[in-house]
């Protein structure tokens, strides 16, 4: 186990236990991430690996242990927690773009509301970005004239414009078509090429071989296998992994 | 393709060579006037036998007058102008009123939603009546307002505060939760999130609803003429008392609300197209 006080350490989970009224979502988890990381969450629906990624940018709170960010506890909702979030991008599921808003405003509001950038300041950073997801042309655009794929690389480029320190990703892919899941994947590679400390919750396990620094397996609110790819995929140890592994790459 | 193109298609084709007479447009047309002049005609002859006089020559001084060059508004105009102000400052206090009690019910804060749940129930299950005398004869003197059009606003403010409160209420449970997670997660904060991704989300959706409270404010404001405001209400009947002309009065008095609040929807409705075409 990594020392908390290592500066290469980004997230340290410690003991961390979080319910929902009676429901224990996650237990005892400990978990670190360096920075630069790439590492995949994936395992059965209703395991907590969304729970986890969310307890990360406080999007829901834990009830016992440590989580330390960059140095800093992260607790009760305070003053400090909005700026903390500012640090921690986050891609849902359901892409969540603000649908009263251009893409270009999308990816402007929190560097100008936030960060306090002025206009033209904050529309070159979105522009960056836009090009970077590859959809520079359709800033104009509202979100709901946009495909699955491309609202989605929309979303990265609204959160990237926060210069996070960490992108948490929460099943990137779950609600796109086959054809749109590839452009999607395209771009997280590109970003993880560019040394992006990035969490993915994903059952996409061709990107996870290409990207992943390490693999967690979650069951029952348990990491119940973590470890590099290689390793995590040609020789599982646990048997829940490897009824779970074998039922998605069946297909 | 609507309906409208498939229609001929569905039906056997000798059907629509030629649309019977008593389904032509102008029959339509026929009949809406038939029984308009059967109404006004009624009103007329009943007017006659209990030997009304009408005088509508003599209304129009009341709307207006020219004396020596000098143009001054007559009583119905004042009436007409206080309704509007009534309406105006009521639906204001409304809508602050309603976006606190919604925010408190919407919050954790138990003392919150006790006091809102309480000041709903309290209004919306008393007669609007007894509210006013309540405000009029308890509250004024006691919060020593010496002005009953203030008594009356905040009467009607009070009262149409809780469906504000409800509109605005259901306008930000509407929007979905994800919005607020995709707000808070670039770092806005609780305030910041209401303000630049839920409100404009919500607002639109209230709109409609909204134009109601409005409507009912200046239809509520002639319960007013019950504590002596000088709303349209009022100055109506005081002019029948003066010139005993209260069918002429009444028949006026009537549309004008009419034409307020019908203008009020339609700029409402164009407003909320204009919204809509933005998305």
């Amino acid at each position: 186990m990594i020392d908390s006080a290592d500066q290469e350490t980004v997230i340290v989970m410690t003991g961390v236990n979080k319910w929902f009224d009676d429901f224990h979502v996650l237990k005892d988890i400990d978990f670190n991430v360096r920075r630069g990381e790439r590492v995949v969450v994936c395992g059965p629906s209703g395991s907590g690996k969304s729970t986890l990624i969310r307890c990360i940018n406080r999007l829901e709170d834990h009830q016992q242990g440590s989580i330390v960010f960059n140095g800093v506890e992260l607790g009760a909702e305070t003053k400090q927690t909005a700026s903390l979030r500012a640090e921690v991008g986050m891609v849902f599921q359901q892409f969540n773009l603000f649908p009263h808003l251009t893409i270009l405003e999308n990816c402007t509001l929190g560097p100008m509301k936030v960060r306090g950038a002025s206009r033209a300041e904050a529309n070159q950073l979105a522009m960056e970005y836009l090009e970077k997801v590859h959809i520079p042309e359709q800033g104009e655009k509202f979100p709901s004239q946009l495909s699955g794929g491309q609202q989605q690389r929309a979303a990265i480029a609204r959160s990237l414009c926060m210069r996070p320190e960490v992108m948490l990703f929460d099943e990137p892919t779950s609600s796109l078509d086959p054809e749109m899941i590839k452009e999607v994947l395209d771009v997280m590679i590109e970003l993880a090429e560019t040394g992006m400390t990035m969490i993915c919750v994903t059952h996409e396990m061709g990107f996870a071989r290409t990207v992943a620094d390490k693999m967690i397996f979650m069951d029952e609110g348990r990491i119940i296998e973590e470890g590099p790819p290689e390793e995590f995929f040609a020789n599982t140890k646990n048997e829940r992994t490897k009824l779970f592994l074998g039922q998605i790459l069946s297909h | 393709m609507t309906l409208r193109d498939a229609e001929p298609a569905l039906l056997p084709p000798d059907s629509n060579r030629r649309v019977k007479w008593w389904n032509s447009k102008s029959f339509d047309v026929a009949q809406f006037v038939a029984l308009s002049g059967l109404l006004v005609w009624l009103v007329w002859r009943g007017a006659q036998t209990m030997d009304y006089r009408w005088q509508w020559h003599r209304l129009p001084q009341y709307f207006y007058e020219v004396i020596d060059g000098e143009f001054l508004w007559g009583p119905l105009m004042y009436g007409l102008m206080v309704t509007i102000e009534i309406a105006a400052w009521g639906m204001l206090l409304a809508m602050i009123i309603g976006l606190v009690t919604a925010v408190l019910r919407l919050s954790g804060s138990f003392a919150g939603r006790v006091v809102s749940t309480v000041y709903l129930e309290v209004i919306r299950n008393t007669p609007l009546l007894v509210q006013v005398s309540i405000f009029y004869f308890v509250l004024q003197p006691i919060l020593g307002i010496n002005n009953p059009i203030w008594t009356g606003i905040l009467c009607l403010a009070f009262f149409e505060g809780t469906f504000a409160s409800e509109i605005i209420r259901a306008g930000i449970n509407s929007v979905p939760r994800g919005q607020w997670e995709a707000g808070t997660s670039i770092g806005l904060n609780r305030t910041k999130t209401y303000i630049y991704v839920i409100l404009p989300q919500a607002i639109p959706l209230m709109l409609p609803p909204m134009t109601g409270i409005m409507v009912n404010l200046i239809k509520h404001s002639a319960i007013l003429s019950f504590i002596a405001v000088f709303e349209l209400t009022t100055e109506a009947r005081n002019l029948i008392g003066d010139t005993f002309m209260s069918f002429e009065v009444w028949f006026v008095v009537g549309p004008m609300y009419l034409v307020l609040t019908i203008s009020l929807s339609t700029l409402v409705a164009w407003m909320e197209r204009r919204i809509r075409r933005r998305r």
